[in-house]
């Protein structure tokens, strides 16, 4: 199936939790309610049309207004692919896990959460996976401040090439 | 007889470790020789690659995508490139896409061999590992000559490849791959089909195929498990559909299907293949420019796009978000090597301590890739 009718199937099943579409190439994509969004990830791993069997990315996205998490789904058995995204307030953003429909997500939701600080309810181990585990922030938001000192170690270096032409006499 | 005491113990193994591929941690629950759980602790070589993007620029970002994955820079090199083409609308020049699949095939046969080395040399086979370097300086010598570095190569731009190949440099190349071919089966005769080394690999770490597509592998450790998928057959990119090749995927002939012997013959047959690729490509290369005019200035249009490409540890996705200015608003890159460990807690349960090391070589999982 071409991208376009995978996401008109998912309208005609639920018409009224998907919110915006998108038609614009190179990837259409639809947004969905954040409430549903595992139901909507069952059906369409479940449904024997789509048959989406392999979450093939998950990432976040910050647009200052609003975050955003991006599905990218693929099949094998059927040979094709859609976008499901949803949309989440900046302050305390949570949508639910879909670790329950593919076991990638486990992973992807855990470095979501660590850079952008989407909170992922009913996650199995939610916890920091490539930032150390006492690091204040996330790094992928638009707003991060990079502290000055990480335990004493300094972020910035001073540049080691000498400019003779402002060096004092 | 009176049972015997056991008792579980937390076993620390890396970041240090010689068989870990890079910086990486486990801590092992285990039972005398026998695993409960390994659960891997990644993170080490984390340096915000995707966060640098949005500060340096499209052009300006070509040379960190190297360090995603330094042991085929050659992909990231051209799935950078391809998600910018893709957004712009930039079409590569015929010869530009040649270069780029030559570049690309000689890295995946340099990876694999280091891949296949290091996995010997794993599991206690050392003579093997010098074998496999010694053919991958070559290929570095031979890549060296084409853009200046060994490792981190920074030849591809946004709309090509920055250097046309050098004078001379087809015949070299033809010469190689002469002398590569044979070089395979000696490897193969010198450890492949070796007795104690298929015992060690055969039924350790066996993934269903249900199970891969799942957890999201990708490449050869995908096409390990009995299912033939490769991007460059199935989603087309590039000017892989002018080469013909085979995709060689596991059979479980030596154990279970989907074994830690499948997925290393399997990346024994795609360097094979590899060689095919390059032999069609060096004969048929065309003439013509190998770089499209793009601005200096470089500014996609607004909206945002994925590709994937098949790289030499399968499927790698670029998602890229323009706001339509100069620098990236997002980039992610999806790897194979992060969901690679992201299975590796599941499988553990149950293996011995000495076949985790089996398990983390087979996945081929390379850490500054994981950690981006």
């Amino acid at each position: 199936m071409e991208s376009l009718q995978i996401l008109e199937r998912v309208k005609n099943k639920f018409a009224d939790r998907v919110l915006e579409t998108s038609e614009k190439a190179p990837d259409p994509f639809v947004v969905v309610d954040p409430k549903s969004i595992v139901e909507i990830g069952k059906f369409m791993n479940e449904d024997p049309d789509l048959a989406m069997d392999c979450l093939s990315n998950e990432t976040g996205v910050d647009y200052k207004d609003r975050i955003e998490v991006v599905y990218h789904l693929f099949s094998y058995s059927k040979r094709h692919g859609a976008v499901l995204k949803v949309k989440l307030p900046r302050d305390n953003p949570s949508v639910a896990t879909l670790e329950g429909v593919w076991k990638s997500a486990n992973w992807m939701e855990r470095e979501i959460f660590d850079l952008i600080g989407v909170n992922f309810e009913g996650h199995s181990d939610m916890r920091r996976i490539l930032m150390p585990e006492d690091w204040i922030g996330h790094p992928q938001r638009k707003d991060f401040v990079e502290p000055a000192e990480y335990h004493g170690i300094s972020t910035v270096r001073e540049s080691p090439i000498i400019r003779l032409d402002t060096k004092k006499k | 007889m009176s049972t015997l005491h056991t008792e579980e113990m937390t076993l620390n193994m890396g970041p240090q470790h010689p068989s870990t591929h890079g910086v990486l941690r486990f801590v092992v629950r285990a039972d005398g020789e026998v695993m409960r759980e390994a659960i891997p602790d990644v993170g080490y070589l984390h340096r915000s690659i995707e966060k640098i993007a949005e500060k340096v620029g499209y052009h300006g970002f070509m040379p960190y995508t190297d360090r995603v994955d330094y042991v085929c820079a050659m992909f990231t090199n051209q799935g950078w490139g391809m998600a910018c083409e893709k957004l712009a609308g930039i079409e590569v020049p015929h010869r530009g896409e040649y270069c780029r699949v030559i570049a690309a095939e000689f890295n995946r046969i340099a990876s694999h061999l280091l891949s296949v080395g290091a996995m010997a040399m794993d599991i206690g086979a050392v003579t093997p590992f010098t074998h496999a370097i010694r053919e991958r300086e070559m290929i570095n010598d031979l890549i060296e000559e084409l853009c200046g570095a060994r490792l981190t190569f920074n030849y591809m731009r946004i709309g090509g490849v920055a250097w046309d190949l050098p004078p001379g440099w087809r015949e070299k190349a033809l010469a190689y791959l002469d002398h590569f071919d044979p070089i395979l089966e000696e490897y193969n005769a010198l450890i492949s089909w070796n007795k104690i080394y298929i015992e060690r690999l055969a039924n350790v770490g066996v993934i269903t195929p249900a199970e891969a597509v799942n957890y999201n592998l990708v490449g050869p450790n995908l096409r390990a498990c009995g299912i033939k998928w490769d991007i460059r057959k199935d989603i087309p990119y590039s000017v892989y559909p002018e080469f013909e090749f085979d995709v060689p995927i596991g059979d479980g002939h030596w154990g279970k299907l989907g074994d830690s012997m499948d997925r290393y013959v399997v990346r024994i047959r795609e360097m094979a293949e590899s060689s095919k690729i390059l032999r069609q490509a060096l004969q048929k290369i065309p003439g013509g420019p190998v770089l499209a005019k793009v601005a200096r200035n470089f500014k996609p249009p607004a909206g945002e796009c994925q590709i994937r490409l098949e790289s030499g540890r399968g499927d790698m996705g670029w998602y890229l978000v323009s706001d339509g200015s100069g620098y990236p608003w997002r980039v992610h890159v999806r790897t194979g090597s992060f969901a690679a460990m992201g299975i590796i807690q599941k499988l553990s349960a149950g293996l011995m301590i000495a076949d985790l090391v089996t398990l983390i070589a087979s996945l081929d999982v390379i850490a500054p890739e994981i950690d981006r």
